[in-house]
């Protein structure tokens, strides 16, 4: 059964500006998949209307079977939300802010209290637990809104940038964590503008420009289309010119980093072989990160400085 | 895995929002208990104490004994009013109150979690200001019946007023409007301080129309045995005033009106 199936799904708002135009999407259950595009492209709306905070003005959006604008509340039971912007009332305290949620989704205070104290701690969040809201830090705000939305123990979890303005390393503590939950068995749906954290963390992949999707298939496959790889080299001794070789596209980072873009039918034996003739010495190399970036910037036809 | 929707759930959800209705209620008392005793306080000694004296007899007793239901039932009426707009309103102006728009919660639900937090303020309230009043007009009660489903049948109908006021409501000056420039002079001219056949003709006329007056009317026959209209009018005012609003609220929360885009 898909944890998520969308059928001809459009939204346009009273401004008569068009959020979307007709979007199919299916989503299996256990899944980690993520929803890609570029600022105003939709991704906001899409999760609106499947958690109900947003009305489709048509179409359909099924989670495990049931659908959102017939069979609202047992659609909403199955959902957990972490939204993009921080909606807990500020002036409770975090336990309580977990507590009250899980007596909204149905579960006996005792039980949501056992669940707040277990989420609390996995997200590094106990020892806050007991002090306003308010007082948190950017990245607690953003670690009580992931534990919130697993109090009810969703078989869905739709996170909605999760880790915008989040300090490396709570980032990776927080990959952790929901790849722990999606190893657990539930399905998990991610928008995210770091582009890192989709291709290391999600199996399948669609991107949403423009109101539509277009391009919806697994990470794998989707990088496969790239047909250059780009390696940074790190070097010994500073050069003032990049060495040139025939098919590979080398430049110049600084005067000890290299760049060379290579396609992937070349071997890379051609690229040493240039760098001994010049005697220039490797120190390390390693592979540029941002692969599913070049592709998204090539699929929405977009700048890279307006999706950072 | 996720709970199954069952009236249970519900009736945890319930339990949920009044909890955390009562909590705040209880945790900022000197902002929602206390100002309406000390208010109450003051116009007992002023209008009570001091200028009844002068006034001598309305309504057939003493003019302190007459303001007394008038003066709970002003109390009750603007706290629960109050207490809903404050609270939804702030929730959603937070936009916490998306946690409540996103869960399996149906708008029957909130709308009920919310309306009795809003109830047990106003009896709170009411109650406090009773015990203040007993201080100085002494305990008066004809039909506890008629006394306590009064109480109850405004709280409600204000409560949910004041929820619809909360739904339109885009900042904050929009909930204060209605209790300033309609229910205030609404409340004032409702029976509270004298009895309606002392208003001229047309004014007299003008006061029928106003419900409070009927609600204020009936408490008082309720604590004195005295009312200015009918018993059963007064009821069905009540209750139809309260269905109307309760339809009305509900619908607005069905359609998502200021709440979902």
């Amino acid at each position: 059964m898909n944890a998520l199936e969308i059928r001809g799904l459009k939204k346009t708002y009273k401004s008569g500006a068009i959020a979307l135009r007709g979007i199919d999407l299916e989503v299996a259950e256990g899944d980690f998949f993520a929803l890609l595009g570029p600022n105003g492209a939709g991704k906001s709306t899409l999760i609106g209307i499947v958690s109900s905070l947003v009305n489709a003005t048509s179409g359909e959006a099924k989670v495990f079977g049931t659908s959102v604008q017939e069979h609202r509340s047992q659609a909403m039971a199955e959902i957990g939300l972490v939204p993009q912007e921080v909606n807990f009332n500020q002036f409770e305290k975090p336990f309580d802010i977990i507590v009250n949620q899980g007596g909204y989704y149905g579960v006996p205070r005792n039980v949501a209290k056992e669940r707040a104290e277990y989420y609390l701690k996995k997200l590094s969040l106990w020892d806050k637990a007991f002090r306003p809201s308010r007082t948190l830090s950017g990245g607690m705000k953003r670690r009580l809104l992931i534990a919130r939305s697993m109090v009810h123990q969703p078989r869905l979890l739709i996170l909605d940038e999760p880790t915008a303005g989040v300090d490396i390393e709570i980032r990776r503590s927080m990959w952790r964590f929901i790849s722990e939950i999606n190893e657990a068995g539930t399905t998990v749906i991610l928008t995210t503008h770091y582009l890192e954290e989709a291709e290391q963390l999600c199996r399948n992949i669609a991107i949403i420009d423009n109101g539509q999707i277009v391009e919806n298939t697994s990470v794998k496959r989707l990088l496969d289309k790239l047909q250059v790889e780009t390696f940074v080299l790190d070097i010994c001794e500073p050069i003032e010119q990049a060495p040139v070789v025939e098919g590979m596209d080398i430049h110049l980072r600084d005067p000890m980093t290299l760049e060379a873009s290579i396609p992937k039918a070349q071997r890379l034996n051609g690229l040493f072989r240039a760098l001994e003739v010049e005697g220039i010495e490797v120190k390390s190399m390693r592979n540029k990160a941002n692969r599913l970036e070049e592709l998204f910037v090539r699929l929405v036809g977009f700048d890279k400085e307006q999706v950072a | 895995m996720s709970e199954k929707v069952s009236a249970k759930t519900y009736w945890i959800g319930y339990q949920t929002i009044l909890i955390k209705e009562v909590t705040r209620i209880l945790r900022i008392w000197p902002q929602t208990l206390l100002p309406p005793m000390i208010t109450m306080s003051l116009y007992f000694v002023i209008f009570g104490a001091i200028i009844g004296r002068r006034v001598g007899e309305m309504g057939g007793m003493n003019y302190i004994d007459f303001i007394v239901p008038g003066l709970i039932m002003l109390s009750v009426i603007t706290n629960a009013y109050g207490n809903i707009t404050s609270s939804f309103f702030g929730a959603k102006f937070g936009k916490h109150v998306e946690e409540l728009l996103v869960s399996p919660l149906p708008p029957s639900i909130i709308l009920a979690g919310y309306v009795s937090g809003a109830v047990f303020r106003a009896l709170t309230v009411g109650v406090l200001v009773w015990i203040v009043a007993a201080f100085f007009a002494g305990f008066h009660m004809h039909n506890l019946w008629i006394t306590l489903s009064m109480l109850l049948l405004t709280a409600v109908a204000f409560a949910l007023a004041g929820f619809i006021n909360a739904i339109y409501a885009q900042k904050f000056d929009d909930i204060s409007i209605i209790p300033t420039f309609v229910l205030q002079p609404m409340t004032y001219l409702g029976g509270v301080f004298f009895t309606v056949g002392l208003l001229p003709g047309i004014a007299e006329q003008i006061a029928l129309g106003n419900p409070i007056l009927y609600m204020v009317n009936a408490f008082r026959y309720g604590m004195l045995g005295v009312s200015d209209v009918s018993l059963w009018l007064a009821y069905a005012i009540v209750i139809g005033f309260g269905a109307a609003l309760f339809i009305a609220s509900l619908t607005l929360l069905k359609r998502g009106v200021g709440l979902r885009t």
